[in-house]
């Protein structure tokens, strides 16, 4: 057993006793309900915007691209416009296709001694899935807006009929729920049981892997097994969207206040944690630099002030000594 | 290098998409809605379960029905002593015979689309 998932799987644990007392049996509702909600939404957005601004402060004075292609030479030489891009058009489709398909981790490797030579494989499965994780989160996210938004827009309900199509069972079971699950134990079991990977896994990767196992299984659990009163959460969803805020008559589930607390907590973390990258992957100076610097000459901004002596200046100083030791000089 | 620009516009980008829910209502105040009972339902005063179970698992009550009388052909469904036709058409809806006021009610507010009506046939309602 390892201390880093045994201390996160507890502090998950933890938390949702937490929010399951102090919903349930405490009857903390408007606390859990309403003030940790927009607790989490204000630390949320202000820390995001605060970390920007952090990355955005700190200089990038030259060109640091890593580049996995011919970069731009004589007109001969076919250049890699994606792979080392050298013009804005070549860096947003570098950018795009890593934001949206995830390229570089595409192009995982795994390196091994086979026999007695060493060996480079492809390996797929980081790359699998992680798009299985974060498309299906995608996807649970924007459903989701149907608790938010009144009326329902377009985008949601025909998200909502392409992720039921299937038409298994009642309520109709949403693909992404099952992969947003699904996805999120396969990293997990990627971090527990690859050795090397295990070897450098924190506390700060395992929890919030396991944070998000949470709500989808807290989710899950509400949708298809223990059920709650939907038309009750949009109210009080409703509520928070419009600032019209207050519990629905009679109260909710002590489950659905462990989801909601779980996603309050997931997202005050983000901006603390390794969750940024979601902000962090546009400006990943490796990734959104143009490989230019053979056409344009970057110049550190910070440098120092140089004092020159020029050999003009230098003659200018000493040209009647040069003179005498019979120095040649340029101007006499 | 300068990216401050770029940055601030990305930043603002940002705060409008997470944001969506607050602007999209504008932060009008919208109620639950309420079912309508007809008042044959009214009268009735009991469903086959009671709301509060309706309310959340009526789906799976629903499910469970259609599976039994398509599969198995059983049309009974024997509940507290009582029994009761295991239909749709027949038996929810000779009192919730009013699917505007009573169904789609909810189903909108939420957001869910039942595929019910793509076989079942509900009463013409009277205006």
């Amino acid at each position: 057993m390892n201390v880093n998932y045994l201390y996160s799987l507890l502090a998950v644990v933890v938390l949702g006793l937490f929010a399951y007392v102090g919903a349930g049996a405490a009857g903390l509702q408007s606390v859990f309900g309403i003030f940790i909600p927009y607790l989490a939404v204000v630390i949320f957005i202000a820390g995001f915007v605060n970390r920007v601004m952090g990355w955005a402060k700190s200089p990038v004075p030259f060109r640091i691209p890593t580049t996995c292609g011919q970069q731009q030479s004589l007109d001969w030489f076919k250049q890699n416009k994606i792979d080392n891009p050298s013009t804005m058009f070549g860096v947003i489709a570098r950018m795009f296709l890593e934001i949206v398909l995830f390229r570089s981790l595409f192009k995982n490797t795994r390196t091994e001694i086979v026999g007695n030579r060493i060996s480079y494989k492809w390996v797929v499965w980081l790359w699998l899935f992680a798009i299985l994780f974060h498309y299906s989160f995608l996807a649970v996210v924007v459903r989701h807006l149907r608790f938010f938004l009144e009326p329902v827009p377009f985008f949601v309900s025909s998200l909502e009929q392409i992720d039921g199509i299937l038409q298994v069972g009642l309520p109709g079971v949403f693909l992404s729920g099952v992969t947003l699950l699904a996805g999120a134990l396969l990293l997990l079991l990627r971090r527990i049981l690859i050795p090397k990977v295990n070897y450098i896994s924190l506390a700060a990767d395992y929890f919030p892997l396991l944070l998000i196992i949470g709500i989808s299984l807290t989710g899950l659990m509400m949708r298809y097994f223990t059920k709650v009163d939907v038309v009750k959460i949009k109210e009080l969803t409703m509520g928070l969207a419009t600032f019209h805020v207050g519990i629905p008559e009679g109260g909710l589930g002590a489950l659905f206040y462990v989801h909601l607390f779980f996603v309050c907590i997931l997202v005050a973390y983000i901006p603390f944690s390794k969750l940024m990258h979601m902000g962090g992957v546009f400006l990943s100076p490796t990734r959104n630099l143009a490989n230019n610097s053979r056409m344009k000459r970057h110049i550190n901004p910070w440098n120092p002030e140089v004092k020159f002596h020029t050999y003009d200046e230098y003659e200018d100083d000493f040209r009647e000594k040069m003179i005498e030791a019979d120095l040649p000089v340029e101007k006499e | 290098m300068n990216d401050k620009p770029k940055i601030i516009i990305g930043l603002i980008i940002f705060f409008a998409v997470f944001t969506f829910p607050f602007w999209y209502n504008h932060g009008a105040a919208s109620s639950a809605p309420e079912p309508l009972l007809s008042d044959k339902a009214k009268e009735a005063k009991h469903c086959v379960r009671d709301a509060d179970f309706m309310r959340k698992e009526h789906m799976q009550l629903l499910d469970g029905w259609r599976d039994r009388t398509v599969r198995d052909a059983l049309r009974v469904y024997e509940i507290d002593g009582k029994e009761y036709m295991a239909s749709l058409s027949n038996t929810c809806m000779e009192c919730h015979s009013n699917k505007a006021d009573f169904c789609d009610r909810c189903h909108e507010y939420t957001s869910v689309e039942p595929y019910c009506w793509d076989c079942h046939k509900y009463p013409k309602e009277k205006k």
